[in-house]
């Protein structure tokens, strides 16, 4: 099908986006990977009157570690957190997570900083962002601020406190420390769909082997992805064993509000948040404990 | 609504044409410059039946605008058959059985390239994982896996490299190693 008409401008900086989005105000839609966009305006489900192309703006496709800190430019594509060795070595969750999304001809183009900006809840990275405890950096005609992720997502689909002249320019995760390992893993009904369900789990761990900081974050079982607080708050302090596991998976399921559709009954989608959640926090500790 | 000029060069030739800001980049490709290898199979970005390779990454243009394309390198499956010779590629479908309908054919040749520009001895798993946006709904993947890995040993082995491997080639030697 054939987009309605809208105009077509590109951004030649991150400044001249900024200002291409004050002139047009409400009217105007950022185009990153298009992997979202494209398809949504090809069903007439948006219809901005102007697109501004940020793919030609330098400089906004960049892994790197400094500080303590995983900085991700905002238009780094699927494919590069893919083939990197930095993210591999040091940051498998984010390879768990970027490989089980779409394709790898879609990942060519889609953007990290697109995934999460969509804020669509069947997005992968959302959820794996909530458990790392990350953050994003919004640029606007004020300058820069920083948004701690678990403040980025709002209680409605596919909005975020970004504001409407703000574009997402970065992102930023806590680099691992000795004991600390995450995974994301998820149940899809084939190769390259959204997920049935999806869950991230990442932990720290003292030397005594005691939870010092967990994450969970749950993918497409509810209007907007989920961060566990509940099964976050009660692994503290805790050992990660079987029982601690099965427990905090039961408390994942319970802050999961899936809804019946194509993909499965409600029910179904609960039993599998549950199951995926022993699996991604087993692997989490294994990660940790120095195994893959 | 705006206009755009734009230049484009695809498998080699500068094309140049004005576009709505709106037109899929696949319709232009077919409709506009008539090059009608490339299909459509879908309306969701799910069957990779339009695959191309832009500046190199293998694409799906339905889901690309043509003005994005302005200034950039496209290659179609128009572009893989050299001077009359088929591309191994082409050579393995054809060898191995890979198409029966051919829908989703000129799609896969494009993704079964990108994958062997990047990784020229992949494994089957690699291969699987390499035509997974591309859906075939006739041979079961069976032969197009034996087609790419046809390629890929026919590739290394040949004398007559094709670009793409001269290109690999040129990388490992730079590496060093
Ligand atoms: C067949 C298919 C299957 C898919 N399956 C999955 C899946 O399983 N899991 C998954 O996570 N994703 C999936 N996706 C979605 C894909 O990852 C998208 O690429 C992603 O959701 C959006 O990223 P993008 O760069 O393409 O953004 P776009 O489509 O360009 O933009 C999406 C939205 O974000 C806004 N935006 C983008 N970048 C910025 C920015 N820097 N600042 C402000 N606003 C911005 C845009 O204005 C737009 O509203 C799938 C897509 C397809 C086509
Ligand atoms: S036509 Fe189906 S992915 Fe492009
Ligand atoms: S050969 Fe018919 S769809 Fe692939």
């Amino acid at each position: 099908m054939i987009p309605g008409s809208f105009d077509y401008v590109v951004a030649s900086s991150i400044s001249d986006a900024v200002s291409l989005l004050q002139q047009h105000g409400d009217e105007a839609k950022i185009l990153a990977g298009g992997q979202s966009l494209i398809p949504l305006l090809r069903f007439r489900l948006a219809s901005p009157s102007v697109l501004i192309d940020i793919n030609r703006i330098d400089g906004m496709e960049y892994i790197q570690e400094t500080d303590n800190v995983l900085h991700i430019g905002a238009m780094t594509r699927e494919a590069e957190l893919d083939n990197s060795d930095l993210i591999r070595e040091r940051y498998p969750i984010l390879l768990d997570t970027s490989s089980l999304i779409a394709d790898p001809v879609v990942r060519n183009w889609a953007t990290v900083g697109g995934n999460l900006a969509h804020a669509d809840p069947g997005n992968n990275h959302p959820a794996t962002m909530l458990a790392l405890g990350a953050s994003v950096v919004a640029v606007g005609p004020d300058g820069e601020r920083v948004i701690p992720i678990d403040e980025f997502f709002t209680d409605n689909s596919f909005e975020t406190t970004l504001h409407p002249n703000e574009i997402l320019t970065e992102i930023r995760v806590p680099a691992p420390t000795d004991r600390s390992g995450g995974a994301y893993i998820q149940l899809e009904r084939k190769v390259g769909d959204y997920a049935i369900a999806g869950v991230a789990a990442y932990v720290r761990l003292n030397d005594a082997g005691q939870v010092t900081y967990a994450g969970i974050g749950l993918t497409n079982v509810g209007p907007t992805p989920i961060k566990a607080r509940n099964a976050e708050q009660f692994l503290l302090g805790k050992a990660l064993d079987d029982a601690s596991i099965h427990q905090v998976a039961d408390m994942a399921a319970a802050a999961s509000q899936p809804t019946s559709d194509t993909r499965g009954p409600a029910e179904y989608k609960r039993a599998m948040v549950r199951t995926l959640a022993v699996r991604a926090l087993q692997k989490a500790l294994g990660r940790a404990t120095g195994g893959e | 609504m705006s206009t755009h000029h734009i230049h484009v060069t695809i498998n080699g030739t500068a094309y140049e044409g004005d576009v709505d800001s709106r037109m899929l980049l696949v319709h232009w490709i077919r409709d506009g410059l008539q090059l009608t290898g490339t299909h459509i199979g879908c309306d969701t970005t799910s069957c990779g039946a339009c695959t191309i390779l832009v500046d190199g990454k293998a694409t799906k243009s339905c889901t690309m605008f043509a003005v994005q394309a302005n200034g950039r390198q496209i290659m179609t499956v128009e572009g893989m058959e050299q001077g009359g010779k088929l591309h191994p590629l082409q050579e393995g479908f054809h060898e191995k059985h890979a198409l029966q309908c051919g829908y989703c054919t000129p799609g896969m040749l494009m993704a079964g390239l990108a994958l062997l520009q990047r990784n020229p001895n992949p494994s089957e798993h690699e291969i699987r994982v390499g035509i997974s946006g591309n859906l075939c709904r006739c041979t079961g993947y069976v032969n197009i896996v034996k087609a790419i890995q046809y390629a890929a040993e026919k590739m290394q082995d040949s004398e007559e490299l094709s670009v793409p491997a001269q290109v690999a080639l040129a990388r490992e030697a730079s590496n060093g190693d």
